[in-house]
């Protein structure tokens, strides 16, 4: 396991650090300056990220036991390995449509999130226009007005756009609280690009728009999954606007779904982990995708703003 | 030939696009989203304020109209959860961004090493972030359950007694959701905390140990002035976020046992949707919004942000 480990966490990392010093540099000097910072104890790091690691998986693996474990055993060892709770949540508390629902709610806040805040943030990071602090102060200040304290005027509007119990409420809401931090990110990104590069595409006969598809929108691709990934994670967490916008049982999320089993009164621990594990495993995969991309993403765009 | 034609041809045909398109097409790039926060937060935010001053309550229609200042002198002066429902937000907010700053702080410093394995330590120790609110919960309430949780294993080797319930004692619930907030909140901080640190340039450090420099130096004289900025950003952004979020402590302890985890958000969600009291739960929330606007404010001030930047 540690070989593996090992073998994985190595190749891609270690080159880009250990960019060695220009050839001109003297012998004690290098050995100075790695000594300095970059040869800090082996166990100093080890111990205090193995202890933050148990921190960290236990949570997880205890989630995964319960689910796997059957019914009323106590071992901490999940063998032998049962389906019977995946099939029980699925099937009988409805997380098959739960998930589906979540897989919608999540893919069209994506989409929606991605392409007005294209839009936005390039124009942001491209154009002087008249409005353009304000509308910078305004995404700003956004950040501190807190979706839950809204809940009542949005279900309002909702109420009387006639769209309480349609997913499509949850998706709006979900993608106007993303909005104002995908747009700033996404700015972030696109001053990275330099101008150059599309003005010599509208020399070669490109509109505005083809320079863009032909030349930023493959540099941005990164920044792209690392904002996309952000909306569809925190519109598959959220729990509240669907809470309070959906009220038929087969329009519901899967937060909601697991709300339902934490609240009932008779807690099935197994069916409460196996729900539990449905709704980690996409956000897992995802994470695990974008996770690279995700550190470059935040200090190109975020941080640096 | 052709080529020398077409950039001859061109420049007039760009200067008409760069010239007369880009007046209208910001506004036009932006439309979408400006629309979309104009209907669904800016107009939810005044419909608030308006809302704080009337009577508003479905159960008792009979009753509404205009109330002036009724509900902010039924908050201050008369409900008496209002004032232990603030000092909780302030307490939870305060102790939560706290350790998660501290924590993600370490946690980035060790991570930004070069040692065997850090691609996957890295993905594993940040994995919590993906997983939020309700999935956190469900994830404690199985550690905390009195008889199959972890406490059960712990006593069988002698740590505490058999069925205890953190989450219905109140003199440990509060530690408890904490512990589930560090979680997955750690990993936050870390994430944009390393993000930044990746962009320090090498030559500094090198600079400095030339200098004789040691490692503490280095990091009270180098790295911690460069992550500055990150710091208060990302603090602001996530005591906002901690104040606001209901996600977990409703689910978690639903604001119990006793009321003792009711932060103001919760209390507004409690009045307003399920109280069915919406005048009251707007001025509640004008209070919460004037507070983290205050609170905002003199925050950036004192860490006079955006002062001295680069």
């Amino acid at each position: 396991m540690t070989a593996a480990l090992a073998e994985k966490g190595t190749p891609a990392r270690m080159p880009a650090h250990d960019t060695p010093a220009p050839p001109a540099a003297a012998p004690p000097r290098r050995r100075k300056r790695e000594r300095a910072f970059d040869d800090v104890p082996r166990w100093q790091i080890y111990l205090p990220l193995a202890l933050y690691l148990l921190f960290t998986l236990v949570p997880f693996y205890w989630m995964l036991l319960f689910a796997v474990r059957p019914a009323g055993s106590t071992s901490l060892v999940p063998w032998p390995v049962t389906t019977e709770h995946f099939e029980k949540v699925w099937n009988e508390r409805s997380f098959g449509v739960f998930f589906q629902n979540s897989m919608l709610v999540g893919v069209a806040t994506l989409v929606a999130t991605t392409v007005v805040a294209l839009a936005g943030g390039y124009a942001l990071a491209r154009f002087d226009f008249r409005i353009k602090n304000g509308f910078m102060l305004a995404l700003l200040c956004s950040q501190f007005i807190p979706g839950a304290l809204m809940l009542v005027p949005l279900f309002e509007i909702f109420r009387n756009l006639q769209m309480i119990n349609s997913l499509g409420s949850v998706v709006i809401a979900e993608t106007v609280f993303q909005l104002p931090l995908s747009i700033i990110l996404i700015s972030g990104f696109i001053k990275n690009v330099p101008v150059s590069l599309e003005e010599a595409a509208w020399v070669d006969g490109c509109s505005r728009f083809r320079a863009f598809r032909a030349v930023v929108l493959p540099l941005l691709r990164p920044g792209l999954i690392a904002v996309g990934s952000f909306a569809f994670v925190h519109s598959w967490n959220h729990f509240l606007f669907a809470l309070m916008f959906l009220s038929e049982q087969d329009k519901q999320t899967i937060p909601v779904g697991l709300n339902t089993l934490i609240g009932a009164d008779s807690v099935d621990l197994g069916a409460l982990a196996a729900g539990g594990v449905i709704a980690a495993v996409p956000v897992v995969i995802v994470f695990a995708f974008i996770q690279k991309w995700l550190i470059t993403g935040f200090s190109a765009g975020a941080v640096k703003g | 030939m052709a080529q020398a034609a077409a950039v001859a041809r061109q420049p007039r045909a760009g200067r008409r696009r760069t010239g007369a398109e880009p007046r209208r097409l910001p506004y036009l790039l932006i439309a979408p989203a400006g629309l979309l926060m104009l209907g669904f937060i800016a107009y939810p935010v005044l419909s608030v304020f308006y809302y704080s001053l009337q009577h508003y309550n479905v159960t008792k229609p009979w009753k509404n109209g205009y109330a002036g200042f009724d509900n902010f002198t039924r908050a201050f002066t008369e409900d008496p959860l209002f004032w232990s429902t603030l000092a909780f937000s302030a307490k939870w907010v305060v102790v939560e961004v706290t350790l998660q700053l501290a924590l993600g702080l370490v946690l980035a410093l060790l991570v930004n090493q070069t040692f065997v394995g850090r691609g996957i330590a890295r993905a594993l120790v940040f994995s919590p972030w993906a997983v939020s609110g309700v999935l956190t919960t469900t994830i404690w309430m199985l550690l905390y359950n009195p008889s199959t949780g972890l406490s059960r294993y712990l006593a069988d080797v002698g740590i505490g007694a058999y069925g205890t319930s953190v989450l219905s004692d109140t003199g440990t619930v509060f530690w408890a959701a904490v512990l589930a907030e560090l979680w997955r909140g750690v990993p936050f901080f870390a994430i944009l905390i390393l993000a930044d640190l990746q962009s320090i340039p090498k030559d500094l450090y090198e600079a400095a140990s030339v200098d004789g420099a040691n490692r503490m130096r280095q990091f009270l004289h180098i790295t911690l002035p460069h992550l500055k900025d990150a710091i208060i950003l990302s603090t602001l952004l996530r005591a906002v976020w901690e104040f606001n979020n209901v996600d977990l402590l409703y689910t978690l302890t639903g604001g119990g046992p006793a009321g003792v985890t009711t932060t103001l958000p919760l209390m507004i969600a409690n009045t307003g949707i399920e109280g069915h009291d919406f005048g009251y739960a707007s001025a509640l929330t004008t209070v919460a919004f004037v507070i983290l606007l205050f609170c905002s404010i003199l925050y950036l001030r004192l860490s006079k942000f955006g002062g001295d930047r680069r």
